[in-house]
């Protein structure tokens, strides 16, 4: 598969992700927000700081109203990362594709890309946004089905899949931080059916609501983290995901799960190892917010090395992937 | 929608005749419009038109803001073209396709047909086509022309020409297959009745002429080359690549190694056998052309001259679609081939020629101009229709460069009904069969009918304000 061809679809992938994890992320805090006891501050700054957007945020908004933070992640054309900028830089690779990925695909993320900013227009949109960010989850996930019900699953499919698994990963682990920025009342409300509240909107925002009911029955803070940082079968899971962009990886390269030939698997494998054989404990006493910081890091690392391996134009003569195998 | 109120006026109409009565062919699809209850053949034309925008087959126009995407104007009432009529203009375009690829490489060999004095020869190595850097070349199975585009006219008297040749990257056809498409959706009732001839199986005809090239290969590797997804025909080349399942590259994605052209892969560098360039000449290759170049791969040339690469179309194919050299066409093929020619050229005046300048600057009020360089509706004057000044303003455009000019007699374009403002009016067409050249020559059924949507305009091109119709050829 040419380089181009595997970096678009790859970036396809993890823009569509990212629209629907943005819209997640949104959810979320609406829904907090409305738990909060009448009275108390409205906070919204958490989520532009937990996508790092902070300056461009500061630059072109005076405060970070709930209507001025839901317009810069949703709407805003200059904000590469809101929602309708994904879904138009996704379907500008999938334009780069178009001969690579099925017609039904190309149409699906053409159709989400029109329909969503067409609604994105709408005036109302930022006084009753819930059945938007809806919308923007469903055409994200009618796009898995259909890229999974009429795509090869060849090395294109991996590389779409190892994308999507990649952007998701990244966006739960942010998912989880919201609750870390957003501060109770007080101190002692730490541990009250608000903080399980609170909690339990995260869950629902990742749609974890019910599985974890059935894994885990009450709400437990160490209990949500484990279940969405280590479940290896929740999809969402930070965990389930890498371990599946992980089997891409090696699906596309062909050396065996365990072992590696480039950076890409030698990264990405040693990041699937440590949620492997973490636990729950050792992420809490190091702090939740710190380990999520750590694991954002070190998949950016991930994902520059696989670009480095795959997608970078080498010069003539410098062959394909390295060819060392180590255990 | 009634045709009650339509009028033929004094044109040729492809689907009624001067009575209002419907052609033998056309009969069905009249009925059946006539038969729609109100409202529903424009609620069609507008379900026709979303698909088109959901199908993402629009025009790059390219801003930053989405509103200006545009789609390519469709109109819904087919083009239908007998069997009879077709069997001739099938045999037509076959003759004129297998004697200009023998023209083109006489030219770029021996010269017969200037030695034989034919064609003059200040007239060939004065074109801007014309490629020193292709004679004495040999591209594979000796064929240059593997994919061209004829347009077609058909006068007042019903008479049909050749209007001009494309034999550098012709477009469109991609046009002609997704139009069907839409139709089969919009229309399934009468298509099925009509017992329309398909037009589908162009992109595995495609795949199979490119491959002829390399007899000996087993499967040989096919790519499409385009400029990128900035260039206008983007969707096309992407929908070619596409259909035939081969990859489309950018001249980026290619280098030149040992002897081959390249691509980059996932997994190192991987060879390719045929390129479907859709860039021109100019840009294929900076160490040979033009060298501020970034479309093409440096390099390409050497290893086609070796043999290593076949190009389609071949470089240097465009002296054959000089439109001074247009009119050499009827020369040419009895010249080559011993035979009348079948279709007619529509009259031509070449300023080249001294006479013949004179005339046409005499006359400029009943002609068309155009430059023989241009295409695209670009560089032309439509007489008839010119101010004075215009005319005075191109007469001396003329003389100052007589070989850059030709003119022809302002055809009454037939016309067709489409529909305007929610009810049928007549606009003029033109058609564009593609003629593909591997092993053996093939003609697709049909080809791309180009409306001009402006009220009495007779330029077709979508650049102009042009849109299309689906063709429907009819079994016999």
């Amino acid at each position: 598969m040419l380089s181009r061809v595997a970096n678009s679809i790859y970036w396809l992938s993890r823009y569509t992700e990212r629209a629907e994890n943005v819209a997640r992320i949104i959810d979320v805090n609406l829904q907090m927000m409305l738990d909060l006891p009448s009275g108390s501050n409205q906070q919204w700054k958490p989520l532009v700081s937990i996508s790092g957007d902070d300056d461009a945020f500061a630059k072109r908004y005076a405060a970070p109203t709930r209507e001025n933070v839901i317009k810069f992640l949703a709407l805003d054309t200059e904000n590469a990362n809101s929602i309708v900028s994904c879904l138009r830089t996704a379907r500008e690779n999938a334009r780069t594709v178009r001969e690579a990925i099925s017609s039904e695909m190309w149409e699906q993320v053409n159709t989400s890309y029109l329909t969503v900013n067409a609604a994105a227009s709408n005036q109302m949109l930022i006084h009753s946004p819930y059945s938007f960010f809806n919308e923007v989850k469903k055409t994200s996930q009618l796009f898995d089905g259909v890229t999974d019900a009429t795509m090869l699953h060849g090395e294109g499919w991996h590389f779409y899949r190892m994308g999507r698994m990649i952007e998701r990963a990244d966006k739960t682990s942010r998912l989880l931080d919201v609750k870390y920025y957003i501060l109770l009342p007080s101190v002692t409300d730490v541990g009250t059916p608000l903080d399980d509240i609170q909690w339990a909107a995260v869950l629902r925002s990742a749609s974890a609501l019910e599985m974890y009911r059935k894994r885990h029955g009450h709400i437990a803070p160490d209990a949500i983290v484990e279940f969405l940082v280590l479940d290896h079968e929740f999809p969402r899971s930070i965990h389930h995901c890498l371990t599946a962009a992980n089997d891409s990886l090696h699906a596309i390269s062909g050396t065996p799960v365990g072992m590696y030939r480039n950076l890409a698997e030698q990264r990405l494998g040693q990041l699937r190892a440590e949620l492997a054989y973490t636990d729950i404990k050792e992420i809490i006493a190091r702090g939740l917010h710190e380990f999520l910081d750590a694991f954002q890091t070190k998949l950016n690392m991930a994902d520059q090395c696989i670009y480095d391996t795959f997608f970078a134009l080498r010069p003539v003569g410098s062959g394909g992937a390295a060819h060392r195998i180590t255990q | 929608m009634q045709f009650s109120s339509y009028e033929t006026a004094d044109f040729y109409d492809e689907m009624l005749s001067p009575d209002g009565a419907p052609r033998e062919g056309a009969r069905l699809l009249k009925e059946r419009i006539e038969a729609l209850p109100d409202g529903e053949l424009l609620g069609r034309q507008a379900a026709a038109e979303r698909l088109l925008l959901q199908n993402g087959i629009t025009f790059n126009v390219y801003n930053d803001s989405a509103a200006t995407e545009k789609i390519f104007p469709f109109d819904i009432i087919p083009r239908i073209i007998e069997a009879q009529e077709w069997n001739w203009i099938e045999k037509g375009l076959k003759q004129r396709v297998y004697a200009l690829n023998l023209f083109i490489d006489d030219i770029y060999h021996e010269q017969k047909i200037i030695k034989d004095k034919i064609v003059p020869q200040e007239l060939i190595l004065s074109a801007r086509s014309f490629r020193k850097e292709c004679v004495g070349l040999n591209p594979p199975q000796g064929i240059w022309c593997h994919i061209t585009g004829t347009d077609l006219v058909r006068d007042r008297d019903g008479q049909i020409y050749v209007l001009e040749d494309n034999l550098r990257c012709p477009s469109g056809v991609s046009y002609v297959l997704e139009n069907r498409r839409i139709m089969k959706r919009t229309f399934p009732q009468v298509f099925e009745a009509s017992r329309v001839r398909p037009v589908d199986e162009y992109p595995s005809r495609l795949l199979s002429a490119l491959q002829s090239l390399f007899p000996a290969m087993e499967s040989p590797k096919v790519a499409v080359l385009t400029p990128g997804i900035y260039n206008s025909a983007y969707y096309e080349h992407a929908f070619l690549a596409q259909q035939m399942g081969v990859e489309l590259v950018e001249g980026s994605d290619l280098v030149s190694a040992n002897n081959r052209i390249m691509m980059r892969t996932t997994k190192g560098f991987e060879p390719v056998d045929v390129l479907y360039r859709r860039i021109d000449d100019d840009f294929l290759d900076p160490e040979v052309f033009r060298s501020d170049s970034l479309l093409g791969v440096p390099g390409l040339m050497e290893i086609y001259k070796k043999g290593r690469i076949a190009l389609a179309n071949a470089p240097g194919t465009g002296i054959a679609d000089d439109k001074s050299i247009y009119a050499y066409v009827p020369k040419i093929i009895e010249y080559y081939l011993a035979e009348k020619t079948i279709i007619p050229n529509v009259p031509t005046y070449v300023c080249f020629e001294p006479k013949e300048l004179a005339y046409v600057v005499a006359n400029l009020d009943k002609l068309v101009v155009k430059a023989v360089n241009e295409s695209g509706g670009y560089g032309m004057l439509v007489g008839p229709h010119a101010t004075a000044d215009e005319r005075e303003e191109f007469a001396r455009k003329i003389q100052q460069k007589p070989r850059n000019y030709i003119a022809q007699p302002t055809l009454a374009l037939s016309r067709v009904p489409v529909i305007v403002n929610g009810q049928v009016a007549g606009r003029h067409v033109d058609l564009r069969p593609y003629v593909l050249h591997g092993t053996d020559v093939y003609v697709l059924p049909g080809g791309l009918t180009r409306v001009a949507l402006k009220e009495g305009s007779l330029v077709v091109n979508s650049s102009q304000g042009g849109g299309s119709k689906d063709t429907w050829v009819l079994m016999p």
